[in-house]
């Protein structure tokens, strides 16, 4: 059998009784990367050498008879907006090309601790500013499931390194639906845990008030296998919580009776695939028959959610890409006479289309004449749809949607049309505006493309979407189902 | 409603050079934003307090104890250029 | 008055923390350079902000201290824009919360106490540091990079450029006094903008406010202010305005000179720092901090007049500083008389230490030296004059008086036996003198006590020389 098949928990028994080496297992996903990245480029940049040292420290341990890391020899992907010390980190931006991060993000440090084995920095839109991944400086990753199709994005590396058993585990970053959406493109478990439940210490910022990293896996016990790694309070970012841990994988059960799911009606009546719809409906019913009490609920406030997002995130991009200026690290044009110059010229050269287009349309709504009616409008419209969401969830455990409105679509065939990319937003943006949890988990296939159902769950109730999750997932085919 | 001198205005702040066809697509783009804005004028937030932080949590300050810094030659381990340890900006003086 | 001179500041002052602002490296002045720099002060990608719990209790020390209010709840900004300086593309600030707001400081006039008003004290991060090489290049260093600061602004209540002196000096006594900041103005610890104008009280016409930037000491900003001053109204007189402009003061030229035309209103697109999570300041803590202030300037001057005796003036001058009225404080301990020494203090002390630009601090001899200058006066060994030789020589080479008044033989002589024979000599050699003061000039008197002075070299005790010139003539 191809160990690079199994699942992440599988591949650690099997390293814990000795059946494998973590050597051997790094070997066989190195060879399946050979093997997929000419058709798949879901890296940007692979550490082989680093993942056999690390391989061969572990394989020392357990020679040694130490205790392992609950990630012991999982091959993982990280995307490339996550800083990893020593190792490119590029966010898919000619801009940061050679940059070389002086220090680690939180979460990476955590993997290292959990003896996880990190394979290379992932594929991804540039500064993961994008639906799609075609806005990499690195070329666009493709969907393992149709090589013409994008694999979702800004995460798209992530979920399709993971699809096509390139790695076993993957962190990407959610700030409007990052990780879900190419979780649902390629067909994975995909998580957004809670604003400040995960370190963003490292995370490259996007829109600070959205973004959150999440993790991505070929199953629901996989995926909360990574999460339950990750989160966790850190000194170094102040807007992490301290709370209690929760174990998920002890408290992770498929008893879903009595629970209180909430099917807002807004959400069917947004223009979508209708075939997108029908699965997704298909999805409620199993929820239903499992003994989850599903009542539709309305969001009035939540068709603002995409103007909403769009002026908030813009104004944080804006503001968040000025670090990027040519004169500390990062790409420096080579013709300037003047300082204005140097930043002008280093900063159109080196951003893409997108990243140019996200950094005005956000100065323009902070800028004096417009920050009230624009930027200081939406805090306010985002206060009513968290308000909204956090009604709902005194009364429900969790909402149910479509992930995206959309099958995964033909590389190339959005790329120039920007508002209908936001769009396809519509479903995930409400879990980031208002801070809550959300998941993606698979529900069906339309000739062969993956649709994805969206869990959402209250703040820092991650247990409840994993649990309806994997509820699911068993009733729907097994743990092995998305493999 | 927004005229290539806004979007010339705009630029300018975020020190971002644009070809004139360009300033045109924009111009459009601010103007779809403005759609947005519309939509969202619809909605009462007279007496809303803005979401400033969606996490209700407070975090303690930072204790004031120093932790040691990066060796320089990490802290200038990317620069474009570097000279007697400065970060370099060849040829401008502002 | 036709004119009326509006004068308001803002001044940025360094706390003095062991650490930044939003990381643990250390804030000292100097060090190699960038070798105080960490991801977050290099605001490298990723990186994270967390706030020092030191700047934000020195902050709320100064507001209390100036009788402001403090947010029990507020947040950090970023003001957008770009500068080499400047690691982020934004500096993290306060915009529509400070810290504290309102507020005033008093200031003494000569007629009398005014109240200067302060709109604000926020708190926010220093930039780096940029030098010119020869050959243009531009070399930037980024240890001063995220050092805590307090960006303290006044309504424009000052009147005239020495107003505003004397609101500076009392701001940065009480900065100093709660030991927030060392002030020093030529480290940059405290760096002071100025907004200038002026209104014709009989047309009600008024100038473009100027911005006067890069002033480094009071000295160099009182000048500037006064060039302004004049400037302002002539163009008034002329029929003319000010341009609304910037401009610095040129030491060598002893003008202002534009530095930044007008320009439009700076757009710096003032947003949240959502990497921040909520300050929250709990009453208790305000409280805690209010009860750990020392002693400010106005209570130590009360105190001074109660307990020392002192005449408000005297009391004043010395609880200008801390390190002045700590001086005071411990002279008396070993002296007897509270007004004698202050006037030693207030007299020659302060007036050599102002001659030659000297602080307190600098003085070559301590409180106790001075002290037993004072008994060495007090006790008859040595003469009044004598005793402002010692002190001149204290200050030059810090030497104990009793050692200066041995080693140069400076004791008092009060021995009759010892002076009769330069009294006699005196008077023997200025017999019209004599005629003189015995006519009823008793400015002749002074002149021969003074020849028996010049010639012991002063050491005579003064009124034994009078008492013994006096009976010789009349003899
Ligand atoms: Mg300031
Ligand atoms: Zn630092």
């Amino acid at each position: 059998m191809d160990i690079t098949k199994g699942t992440a928990m599988e591949m650690r028994e099997r390293i814990i009784n000795k059946e494998i080496s973590a050597r051997e297992l790094v070997k066989a996903h190195m060879d399946r990367i050979e093997e997929m990245e000419g058709k798949i480029n879901a890296f940007i940049t692979v550490t082989k050498e680093e993942a056999f040292k690390k391989a061969d420290l572990i394989d020392a341990k357990i020679k040694n008879g130490e205790d392992l890391g609950a990630l012991a020899g999982i091959p993982i992907g990280i995307k490339d907006n996550i800083i990893t010390e020593g190792i490119r980190t590029s966010c898919g931006s000619k801009m940061l090309e050679n940059f070389i991060p002086p220090y680690e993000a939180t979460v990476v440090d955590k993997i290292n601790k959990e003896d996880g084995i990190i394979l290379g920095k992932t594929n991804m839109d540039e500064f993961a500013m994008g639906s799609s991944t075609e806005t990499s400086y690195f070329g666009t990753t493709k969907n393992p499931l149709d090589l013409e199709r994008v694999p979702g994005g800004s995460s798209g590396g992530s979920a399709a390194a993971v699809k096509s058993n390139e790695v076993a585990l993957s962190l990407g970053s959610d700030t409007g639906g990052s990780v879900r959406q190419p979780a649902s493109f390629c067909g994975v478990v995909g998580i957004k845990p809670s604003y400040g439940l995960v370190s963003r210490y490292g995370l490259v910022s996007l829109a600070n008030s959205f973004d959150q990293i999440g993790v991505m896996g070929r199953n629901v016990k996989d995926a909360a296998l990574m999460l339950q790694v990750i989160v966790g309070h850190d000194a170094k970012d102040s807007t992490s919580t301290d709370m209690e841990r929760i174990n998920y994988l002890d408290d992770l059960n498929e008893d879903i009776r009595d629970m209180k799911i909430a099917v807002p009606k807004e959400f069917f009546e947004i223009d979508m695939d209708n075939r997108v719809r029908e699965n997704v409906e298909k999805a409620i019913k199993v929820f239903e028959e499992l003994g989850g009490k599903v009542e539709e609920i309305s969001l009035p406030n939540s068709k603002y959610g995409l103007p909403t997002y769009y002026i908030l995130s813009t104004a944080e991009i804006s503001s968040n890409m000025s670090r990027f200026d040519g004169i500390r690290y990062g790409y420096r044009a080579k013709e300037y006479n003047s300082l204005d110059e140097l930043y002008m010229n280093s900063r159109s050269e080196a951003f893409g289309k997108e990243v140019k287009r996200r950094i005005m349309v956000g100065t323009y709504a902070l800028s004096r004449d417009h920050t009230e009616d624009y930027y200081k409008k939406a805090l306010k419209v985002r206060t009513l749809i968290k308000n909204e969401l956090d009604e709902a969830f005194k009364k429900y455990d969790i909402i149910l949607s479509p992930t995206s409105p959309h099958l995964p679509f033909k590389i190339g065939e959005r790329i120039n049309d920007p508002v209908n990319m936001y769009k396809a937003d519509c479903f995930t943006i409400l879990a980031n505006l208002a801070g809550i949890c959300a998941l993606s988990i698979p529900c069906g296939y339309i000739e062969g493309l993956p649709v994805g159902l969206q869990i959402m769950g209250d703040r820092y109730k991650e247990i409840d979407i994993l649990k309806a999750a994997y509820a699911f997932e068993l009733a729907t085919g097994g743990v092995n189902n998305a493999l | 409603m927004v005229s290539k001198e806004d979007v010339k205005y705009i630029a300018e702040l975020c020190k971002l050079k644009f070809s004139e066809e360009e300033l045109e697509e924009f111009t459009a783009e601010f103007c779809r934003i403005i759609g947005f804005v519309e939509l969202l004028k619809e909605v009462d937030t007279e007496g809303v307090e803005a979401t400033y932080h969606v996490s209700p949590k407070i975090q303690p300050l930072r204790e004031d104890k120093v932790e040691p810094s990066l060796s320089r030659e990490k802290v200038l381990q990317n620069a474009p250029e570097e000279q007697y340890g400065y970060f370099k900006l060849p040829r401008i003086m502002d | 008055m036709r004119y009326k001179t509006m004068i308001g500041l803002e001044i940025h002052v360094e706390l003095m923390t062991k650490t930044k602002i939003f990381c643990g490296c250390p804030n000292d002045f100097g060090g190699d350079v960038n070798t105080h720099c960490c991801p977050v002060c290099l605001g490298l990608p990723g990186a994270l902000p967390v706030l020092n719990k030191s700047a934000v209790e020195y902050a709320i020390k100064a507001g209390l201290a100036f009788n402001s209010q403090i947010a029990t709840r507020t947040r950090m900004d970023r003001k957008n824009y770009f500068y080499p300086d400047l690691v982020k593309g934004y500096q993290i600030s306060q915009d529509e919360i400070p810290l504290c707001s309102g507020g005033y400081v008093e200031i003494e006039k000569e007629d009398g106490p005014k109240k200067i008003r302060l709109m604000r004290i926020h708190i926010e991060e220093d930039t780096g540091k940029s030098i010119h090489t020869e050959e243009a290049d531009t070399l930037l260093d980024y240890n001063r990079g995220g050092v805590p600061l307090i960006e303290i602004v006044t309504y424009p209540d000052m009147n005239t450029p020495e107003e505003a002196r004397l609101f500076l000096e009392k701001l940065r006594a009480t900065l100093k006094y709660i030991e927030v900041s060392d002030c020093k103005m030529e480290e940059g610890s405290l760096r002071c903008d100025i907004n200038i104008n002026v209104i014709d009280t009989q047309t009600n016409t008024r100038t473009n406010i100027t911005e006067l930037k890069n002033l480094n000491s009071f000295k160099a900003a009182v000048k500037a202010m006064e060039y302004e001053e004049k400037r302002h109204i002539a163009l008034l007189e002329a029929g003319k305005n000010t341009e609304g402009e910037t401009r610095r003061w040129d030491e060598v030229k002893n003008e202002t000179i534009v530095m930044r035309e007008k320009g439009g209103v700076a757009d710096y697109r003032y947003a949240p720092d959502f990497d921040i999570a909520p300050i929250v300041i709990e009453e208790e803590w305000i409280d805690e901090i209010r009860n750990s202030l020392p002693e400010l300037p106005h209570d130590k001057k009360e105190r001074f007049i109660r307990e020392y005796g002192l005449p408000e003036y005297d009391a004043g001058v010395l609880t200008q500083s801390k390190e002045l009225a700590d001086f005071y404080e411990e002279t008396n301990k070993y002296a007897k008389d509270p007004k004698q020494v202050s006037n030693w203090i207030m007299g020659d002390v302060l007036r050599r230490l102002k001659d030659e630009e000297l602080e307190i601090e600098d003085l070559k001899f301590g409180p106790k030296d001075l002290a037993h200058l004072l008994e060495l006066i007090n006790s008859g060994k040595i003469s009044n004059n004598i005793g402002k030789k010692v002190l001149r020589e204290m200050f030059e080479t810090g030497g104990k008086p009793e050692k200066i008044v041995k080693e140069r033989g400076l004791i008092q002589i009060s021995d009759e036996g010892e002076l009769e024979s330069i009294v006699k000599k005196v008077l023997s050699e200025n017999q019209q003198s004599i005629i003189d003061y015995k006519n009823g000039k008793d400015r002749a008197l002074g002149y021969l006590i003074g020849q028996v002075m010049k010639a012991t070299k002063g050491k005579a005790n003064p009124q034994l020389v009078n008492k013994m010139v006096r009976e010789m003539i009349e003899e």
